[in-house]
């Protein structure tokens, strides 16, 4: 479920109040204009998807893998396991890990057709 | 808001009035690829998506393999083959050869327009799966290119029907602006996926039959909906239905204890026979290490709980559950009358996960690749039989109505408004459980459907829900309408076949090699209808029974 929004990380551009496929995030008052970040509205509607992280683009929220139960994680432990922008690295969409982008294997694992 | 039944349509009800040729509902891989081709064929084209178009439904969250077979003659048949069996042999001959053509052109399009597929070690150009976050977004920009609007966080909540009962619009709600929308349109496609009844699994929780329900209160049926048990193996505390690698694991008990039999494929059963009463664990210990990197590299998703939770999934053992995707991964969906992807009632065609995948893969899908090529084909053909019939029609003036029932009509003696919340938990009661809905058997079924029924009885007569808790309400109904399908489905199939089960007929029974049709909201009913030439003997004309 997602857990947090960094305050210092986040620009306030509302890109993950837009993207959000379950609608959990509200823009505050000032949005982009004053840097405000959103925030976590409807958190139990959280699906655990994992694509507002995909899509922010300032590593600023995380999202535990818990379905069911939010964590509590403080944004400190998020940091210092490193885990901020963990996926958006994976799937290649930061600049230093662009080659990701292609490097999808499933083709080695799937019975050869 | 009120609305009585079959009230006309008035433009001050809605705060956003919009006029169209094309109106996609759902924004997924069949109602981008089916906005795509209608839009390029010069129809006027509207795309509303319940979240955001690019990430939202399953395949967003997910990805997928693809059914992305060469125009080889040998390869063909053997694909086809392979799923013959599995599939209860309900699939049609002419509908796998048309989707493998028409996904290897689809496939073909995503590379040139820059999908960065991955090359092997000769340098190869390798087509058989995407990434959901990076297909998605590939699409939302296509679909945006292609001329279409898109109104995001914009679910559709009924249909309109003109004089005649053809289909010419829907009426919606905007979620995040406020108030709500109708859109006129000339033809309707339905690619609101399937229902996964909101059980968290990757990226379905927007899954909720919606679609299923508008096309049925506007006259259309539906096929397979026995077909709608897919259950898929997720750690027990996260969303993850990811199910390839777990070919790779080994399945134990609390004490260490190997499963015998248990496995992904061919023994999730085990899984779920073991998980009544106790829990199971898995590990990916039958993976080489030399494979752990190429596995990470294909399905990042696939690791995001693991790493998150500190949990090595090679090395060390976590609990596993098996989560309902129920007709995402199953196969039933509305019935399609002709290869444009028309449905029974005029002006409103289908595509994806909300049509019956029978034709390409009968009873079953599970995992693999047929899914994202039914929805990128049946998008398409969806997409351009909507076109023509939008051109067909011309501008003739029509009086349009609101089709849509539970929840949203007056009733004359109108009872309590639905209680959204409590009315899918009662849902989930009756589809979650593995010894209802997994091991069906007609005790446990007829029991589910008094329940269903009396539920279904007390929707259909509530008063029209609030603005702020109509949406949940619709899906609420479309669940219940859905459950409803399926185990009317499951009762009058007294046999096992694909994915379906019947504990007390388990055995295939050549004598019912044959579709199940079911439609109807306030009474259910279920019909059969013959199954095409099996596929496997099309050509040399040996059609057998079973
Ligand atoms: C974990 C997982 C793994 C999978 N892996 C594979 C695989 O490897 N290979 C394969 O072939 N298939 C796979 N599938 C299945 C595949 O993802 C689906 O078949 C595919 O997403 C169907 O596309 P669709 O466009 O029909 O539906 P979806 O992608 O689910 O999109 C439906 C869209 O409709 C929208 N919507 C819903 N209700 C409304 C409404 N009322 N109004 C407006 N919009 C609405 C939703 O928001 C969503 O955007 C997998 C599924 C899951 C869950
Ligand atoms: S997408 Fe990221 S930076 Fe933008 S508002 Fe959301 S959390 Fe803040
Ligand atoms: S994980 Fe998915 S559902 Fe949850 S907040 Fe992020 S985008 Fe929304």
């Amino acid at each position: 479920m997602i857990e947090l929004i960094s305050p210092a990380r986040c620009t306030g551009c509302n890109i993950c109040v837009s993207v959000c496929p379950m609608d959990v995030f509200q823009p505050t008052g000032g949005g982009r204009a004053e840097g405000a970040a959103p925030v976590i509205a409807r958190q139990s509607d959280c699906q655990t998807c994992f694509l507002c992280e995909a899509h922010c683009p300032d590593d600023a929220l995380y999202v535990a893998p818990d379905a069911e139960t939010v964590t509590g994680i403080t944004e400190e432990a998020v940091a210092a396991a490193g885990l901020f922008g963990s996926y958006r690295r994976a799937i290649g969409w930061t600049a230093a890990h662009r080659e990701n982008r292609s490097a999808d294997q499933t083709f080695r694992l799937l019975a050869p057709h | 808001m009120a609305n009585v039944p079959g009230a006309p349509v008035s433009s001050s009800a809605a705060s956003l009035d919009l006029e169209t040729d094309v109106l996609i509902l759902g924004g997924g891989p069949a109602g981008t690829w089916a906005a795509i081709a209608a839009a390029t064929a010069g129809a006027r084209t509207i795309l509303a998506d319940k979240g955001f178009c690019g990430t939202s439904g399953a395949t967003a969250a997910s990805g997928t393999t693809l059914w992305y077979i060469d125009p080889d003659p040998a390869k063909r048949a053997a694909a086809k083959a392979s799923r013959e069996g599995l599939g209860g042999h309900l699939a049609d001959h002419g509908w796998m050869d048309r989707v493998l053509d028409r996904t290897h052109a689809a496939v073909g399009q995503l590379a040139d327009w820059g999908y960065p597929f991955p090359r092997d070690a000769d340098g190869r150009e390798r087509r058989v799966s995407v990434q959901g976050p990076e297909y998605m977004r590939l699409m939302r920009r296509r679909v945006k290119q292609a001329g279409v609007t898109i109104l995001d966080h914009c679910p559709a909540l009924e249909l309109l029907v003109d004089d005649g009962g053809a289909v010419a619009g829907a009426v919606g709600l905007q979620r995040q602006k406020g108030g709500r929308w109708t859109v006129r349109a000339k033809a309707v496609v339905i690619a609101t996926g399937g229902c996964a009844f909101l059980s968290k699994a990757l990226g379905c929780n927007v899954l909720t039959g919606d679609g299923l329900l508008m096309a049925a209160e506007a006259g259309a049926d539906l096929s397979g909906m026995e077909f709608s048990n897919a259950y898929a193996i997720a750690p027990a505390f996260g969303s993850v239905t990811k199910t390839l690698l777990y070919q790779w694991a080994s399945f134990t008990r609390a004490d260490g204890e190997p499963i015998p039999g248990a496995a992904s494929k061919g023994g999730r059963s085990v899984i779920a026979r073991v998980l009544t009463t106790e829990p199971v664990y898995a590990r990916l210990d039958r993976a080489e290490p030399e494979l752990w990197a190429a596995m990470r590299q294909a399905q990042p998703n696939f690791f995001l709980p693991f790493d998150r939770v500190g949990v090595d999934p090679f090395t060390q053992r976590f609990p596993v559950t098996l989560r309902l995707e129920g007709t995402v991964r199953g196969t039933g969906g509305l019935r399609l009358v002709d290869g444009t992807c028309a449905t029974a009632v005029p002006g409103l065609f289908a595509a994806g996960d909300a049509a019956t995948r029978e034709s390409i893969c009968g009873g079953f899908t599970g995992g693999g690749s047929h899914n994202a090529a039914w929805a990128m084909s049946t998008g398409h053909w969806a997409g351009l039989g909507a076109a023509d019939h939008a051109r067909a029609l011309g501008n003739g003036i029509r009086t349009l109505r609101r089709a849509g029932g539970a929840g949203l009509q007056d009733r004359p003696r109108g009872g309590a408004a639905i209680d959204a919340g409590g009315l899918t938990r009662a849902v989930q009661a009756e589809v979650f459980p593995y010894d209802i809905n997994y091991f069906r058997t007609e005790e446990g079924l007829t029991g589910s459907l008094a329940r269903l029924d009396r539920l279904w009885a007390d929707a259909a007569g509530a008063m029209p829900a609030s603005a702020d808790t109509v949406l949940r309400v619709r899906e609420a109904a479309a669940m219940l309408a859905t459950a409803r399908w399926m185990y009317r489905s499951a009762l009058a199939r007294t046999e096992s076949r694909g994915m379906h089960r019947r504990i007390d007929h388990a055995a295939l029974d050549p004598a019912q090699r044959h579709l199940l049709t079911v439609g109807g909201l306030d009474e259910v009913h279920v019909s059969t209808r013959p199954a095409p030439v099996r596929a496997d003997r099309a050509e040399t004309g040996r059609e057998l029974a079973a």
